[in-house]
């Protein structure tokens, strides 16, 4: 279906601008802080106030065309920050904007606003700079060493997703159950102070929308073009109505959304930004009511959803330095739509809206939002073999997920079953049940780091500290569960560190930095009068991210087989100096370690044994531990892209890897070494107990050859329903050749718009570092 | 109903698994070696022969000599390991593992019912949601018949649906037996002129032709494959012979054609053999007139993969 004029000329622009830093946000959130009385304010007061005074003062932006208006920044690509949680300092600015991968443009009046204005006055005290103070030396030492990243270091605990709440109840309704709450809280002044800071929020989404209603009135009255003017005058209405009620039409219903969304990601730059969750389902209600009333036709909802597509690719992510930027780097800021799964009832959620809304993410082809489908036993075959028909289209995008694991993982959390059946996948691959969960990620911990600490006695070898416990010498140890042994211990130590760091920045932002607006949206903080960051959500989980699982399998596995088991081929000694010296003058060994140990992907039970003992070694550490605001930690296996950067820090490993190669990523097997094809990868990958995460990550690449027919889309079909009834939570395909990606390589500007999957996102591809491209190129490629 | 007695054993070159074009579903295609013929075109060179034979793979080879040292027989040249000494060699696999590369490989091990089992097996549950299972391919499946009668009659006592896929150049008898045990034949035709097929392949076109016949009323599954070998099955004389034996069986029969890839040469060398010369690949009709071709022809085809 081609595309609108409209939808053509928004698009192009979404895709044309670059990115550039805006410090609009920056200088009115200063300026507020900078007032006498805001230093005495209670924090949930003061961030009320902040919130009002960002959504009265903001520049409000009504590019030609749009249906669906408002922005983060001042215009499309725009990218606010956030000072009071983390200030770019002057050589943060010079990087962003020099930078050749992901770069923010920097203007020198922006320079200089930073310069005189912004950071001086939070030099010391951002959100960032105190976490730093306040960390143990030995958490920063394992910071500094790799060994784990922290998400909050620089953005607000996130990663939720909004329920249906909206759709039936105005910012209005929303007060009147805030008033409620205030007459339950009697005289508790803390719960009240919480509610009058909801309230407050309330009041601020509704004038921001007021003030774009009266905009395109204004803007109206000088345009022209009749046909546009009625557009404006459309818009002005629809501003006016929502969000004070509740949306009573398709259209209404989007832009309430997108108010809420501005709403959510101007408060605080959560991790994950804001995701509208289960999207078909949400809409249904109103399509088919607009469309039976006659004021909706599928062709205009479409319209209004690539309106919505290109919002939410307007917004880059906020911009990341540090380690931060190496973990995550991409301009994606990870929502994640949902499509089919399960119904409230348990049934499909599957609707011709999920049809549409594939459709419009496929004709979109923009890196944001990321669409995801959601398959389960009771979803139709039809659903599953559009999304692959999408997944040929080779921009990476759908990701596949399975339903039914999403709703066991949830239940085994702790959840009830009917909250749970409102859950699914966001950022990634992590699930939460959308509209009352605080599911925080909260950084990656890199298991092949610790296992080189491990085989060194509890030191870093890269710089001589000790780093970890004290285990023994491994060249004394009798059997591989000596080396397992060990390593369980390194991982309590570790995480444990972890952990005490989470809890401090979690109570950091429950102390000085709550987010009232946020918590009117996430069941049950007002009922509970308590801030999100406080533990007021109805559930609240803190989720670490276990990377580089392929290597360590193949680590293990590579100790147990060449050093001994039967017919092993060196010593201990001799392993251990191979990898100390990084295999120099040792290719030999280092092929025979590469090339003849049983590796994970190839449903190999050699190696695929030790899957479990791994998996309950992580859940020993985390699983079930206590967080500070009332829930529990939990496991997950994602990357982003952090196993490149974790690879960098990481020495040689068992497996034959070089140092500083990247890592393997999610559950998938070390780049390249899966050799008995898709199905034994998915028998490897299901050998893990994925109802135990809270969400795990697979990649696997195909050729395009391998869908092009309908006989050949319905066996990779059939390929993804046997792995989730094994027990698999996710999948996502990259259908691209190898050729494509050299060429690409070599003339990246003929490639722009070429878009691969990486992890749990797609990106275009030579926006990827060079690592990062070649480390997908040599991932195993399934062809006829 | 016979029990495996895993004596009878197979010599087997390649498992494929998520092999998903050869048969329907997803399967797992074993590739027996040894074949009577030897096409021109041939894909898989490792599969003629019926004895193991060594592989190397020169990209692999680091030159570290360690394939050389541990030769018990001297058959390797220490100063280049791509010369081995045929005479010499006896195929004992210790190079083998003795390459840290992974550089070589005996292509041909000999493997019990009850061994190629456990591998077929292993992709159960996606036979079950595909409605696929195990292809006997090769070189000639039918040259080791006691062996596939075995395993198809394992296969069928453990409901694991079976193909197999034969140049259909066997014994009348033995190719009835085996069919009779298979769930679906995929047959290959390539050339119906004797000449044509003693010539390019070294077969029997006649055999090929009866075997098909007698198969096509004996009420077996089966679908014919002919591959599009440019200028030499898709020349308007063969396919208007194709045609004319399809249309003068009693039912005809749907017959897929397979697309012609030229990425084979790589593994003559690997065997050590000279690359064949080969089709030249702008000669015939090519695969979309070929079609245009039967089908005007009257006989029911398709693309295949």
């Amino acid at each position: 279906m081609p595309m609108s004029d409209r939808v053509k000329r928004l698009r192009d622009e979404s895709i044309e601008t670059s990115a550039f830093i805006s410090p609009e946000r920056a200088v009115l959130v200063t300026d507020f802080y900078r007032k006498p009385c805001a230093r005495d304010l209670p924090p949930p007061l003061a961030r009320a106030k902040v919130f009002h005074h960002l959504l009265d003062s903001r520049f409000l932006y009504i590019g030609d065309h749009e249906l669906i208006v408002g922005e983060k920044g001042i215009c499309p690509k725009s990218v606010p920050t956030y000072p009071e949680l983390c200030c770019h300092s002057m050589a943060d600015l010079e990087l962003l904007d020099t930078r050749k991968k992901i770069p923010y443009r920097v203007s020198r009046e922006t320079m200089e606003v930073f310069r005189d204005r912004i950071i001086p006055f939070w030099k010391g005290i951002s959100m960032r700079d105190r976490i730093f103070e306040g960390m143990s030396s030995e958490w920063l030492e394992c910071y500094g060493a790799g060994v784990f990243t922290e998400f909050m270091e620089q953005r607000s605990p996130g990663h939720t997703v909004l329920g249906g709440s909206i759709y039936s109840m105005g910012m209005e309704d929303i007060r009147r159950s805030i008033a409620r709450a205030m007459e339950e809280a009697g005289g508790d002044r803390k719960r009240r102070l919480q509610l009058t800071a909801m309230d407050m929020c309330a009041e601020s989404l509704m004038l921001f929308a007021e003030r774009y209603s009266l905009k395109a009135l204004q803007l109206s009255h000088s345009e022209p073009d009749p046909a546009r003017r009625l557009e404006l005058l459309q818009i002005s209405s629809v501003c006016s109505r929502v969000p004070r009620n509740a949306p009573s039409t398709f259209r209404e219903a989007v832009q309430y959304y997108w108010f809420v969304h501005l709403g959510v990601t101007t408060e605080l730059n959560p991790w994950d930004s804001f995701s509208p969750g289960k999207l078909d389902q949400h809409l249904l209600p109103f399509y088919l009511r607009d469309l039976q009333k006659g004021i909706l036709t599928p062709e205009t909802a479409r319209e209004l959803l690539q309106c919505l597509w290109i919002k939410f690719n307007n917004q880059p992510a906020p911009p990341k330095v540090g380690v931060t930027a190496m973990e995550s780097s991409t301009y994606t800021d990870f929502a994640q739509i949902n499509t089919g799964g399960l119904a409230p009832d348990g049934s499909s959620g599957v609707s011709e809206l999920s049809y549409l809304i594939v459709d419009v993410a496929q004709e979109m082809r923009l890196l944001q939002p990321s669409l995801s489908v959601q398959i389960g036993e009771a979803t139709e075959p039809a659903f599953l073999d559009r999304a692959l028909e999408m997944v040929k289209a080779g921009f990476g995008q759908p990701s596949i997920f399975n339903a039914d694991m999403i709703l066991k993982e949830l239940l085994n959390q702790g959840k009830s079953l009917s909250d749970a059946l409102l859950g699914g996948s966001s950022g990634c691959v992590e699930v939460g049940v959308f509209g009352m969960e605080n599911y925080n990620l909260s950084g990656y911990f890199n298991l092949v780091k610790i296992l080189e600490i491990t085989l060194d006695s509890g030191r870093d070898p890269s710089t001589g500290r000790m780093l970890g416990k004290p285990t023994a010498d491994p060249v004394g140890f009798a059997s591989v569960d000596g080396l397992l042994k060990a390593f369980e211990e390194q991982v309590r130590h570790f995480a444990d560190i972890k952990m005490k760091g989470n809890d401090y920045i979690e109570n950091l932002y429950a102390a000085e930095m709550p987010a009232p607006f946020l918590s009117l949206l996430i069941e049950d903080c007002i009922d509970r009068g308590l801030d999100y960051h406080q533990g007021g959500a109805r559930y609240n989980t803190t989720y670490i991210q276990f990377v580089g699982l392929g290597t360590l399998l193949d680590s293990i596995s590579a100790v147990e087989h060449h050093v001994f088991a039967p017919g092993g081929t060196m010593t201990m000694k001799q392993l251990l100096e191979s990898i100390s010296c990084d295999f120099r003058g040792r290719e030999a060994t280092r092929q025979m370690l590469w090339n003849r140990t049983p590796r994970y992907g190839n449903d190999d039970p050699g190696v695929d044994r030790f899957i479990r003992p791994v998996q309950d070694i992580c859940l020993a550490a985390v699983d079930g531990r206590p967080n500070g605001r009332g829930g529990e930690y939990h496991i997950n296996f994602l990357p982003t892209t952090v196993h490149v950067y974790f690879g960098s820090v990481t020495g040689a490993t068992p497996d034959g890897r070089r140092a500083g190669r990247p890592l393997s990523e999610g559950i998938s097997p070390v780049q390249g070494t899966d050799r008995n094809g898709p199905t034994a990868v998915l028998l490897s990958a299901s050998r893990l107990d994925h109802s135990r995460t809270g969400g795990t990550l697979l990649n696997q690449k195909f050729l395009p050859g391998m869908l092009e027919t309908d006989e050949e889309r319905s066996k990779l079909a059939a390929l993804i329903r046997t792995y989730f009834r094994l027990g698999g939570h996710h999948v996502q395909l990259n259908v691209v050749d190898r050729e494509t990606l050299l060429a690409a390589q070599n003339a990246p500007e003929d490639y722009g718009s070429l878009i691969v999957r990486v992890a749990g996102y797609s990106d275009y591809f030579c926006d990827l570092t060079r690592e990062l491209q070649d480390e997908i190129m040599r991932r195993t490629a399934h062809g006829g | 109903m016979r029990k495996s007695t895993g004596s009878m054993k197979a010599r087997v070159f390649q498992f494929k698994r998520y092999s998903v074009h050869d048969g329907p579903g997803i399967r797992t295609t074993v590739f027996l070696k040894g074949c009577p013929l030897s096409c021109h075109w041939c894909h898989n060179p490792e599969g003629i022969l019926s004895v193991p034979q060594m592989v190397f793979m020169a990209s692999r080879c680091i030159g570290c000599g360690n394939c050389a040292s541990v030769c018990p027989s001297g058959a390797i040249d220490p100063k280049d390991p791509s010369r081995i000494c045929m005479e010499r060699c006896d195929l004992c696999g210790i190079c083998v593992e003795g390459c840290p590369a992974a550089a070589r490989e005996i292509a041909g091990m000999d493997a019990t019912p009850t061994e190629v089992m456990d591998l077929v097996e292993r992709d159960i549950p996606f036979y079950g949601t595909s409605g696929g299972g195990v292809t006997f391919s090769g070189g000639e499946p039918l040259l080791q018949a006691d062996f596939l009668e075995e395993i198809l009659v394992e296969c069928r006592d453990r409901g694991i649906h079976t193909a197999v896929d034969t140049s259909c150049c066997a014994p009348e008898e033995v190719f009835m037996r085996v069919s009779r045990l298979a769930d679906l034949m995929l047959c290959d035709i390539k050339l119906v002129d004797d000449g044509e097929m003693l010539h390019y392949t070294g077969g029997d076109a006649s055999r090929v032709l009866d075997n098909i016949r007698l198969l096509a009323g004996s009420g077996s599954a089966f679908i014919l494959r002919m591959p599009v070998i440019p200028g030499i099955t898709d020349t308007e004389r063969n396919l208007q012979l194709v045609a004319e034996f399809l249309l003068g069986l009693p039912l005809m029969p749907d017959l897929q054609l397979l697309p012609y890839h030229s990425s084979w040469r790589d593994k003559y060398s690997r065997l050590g053999l000279p690359p064949p010369e080969g089709p030249d690949p702008d000669e015939g009709l090519g695969i979309i007139r070929a079609l245009d071709f039967l089908r005007e022809a009257g006989v029911l085809t398709a693309r295949g993969n």
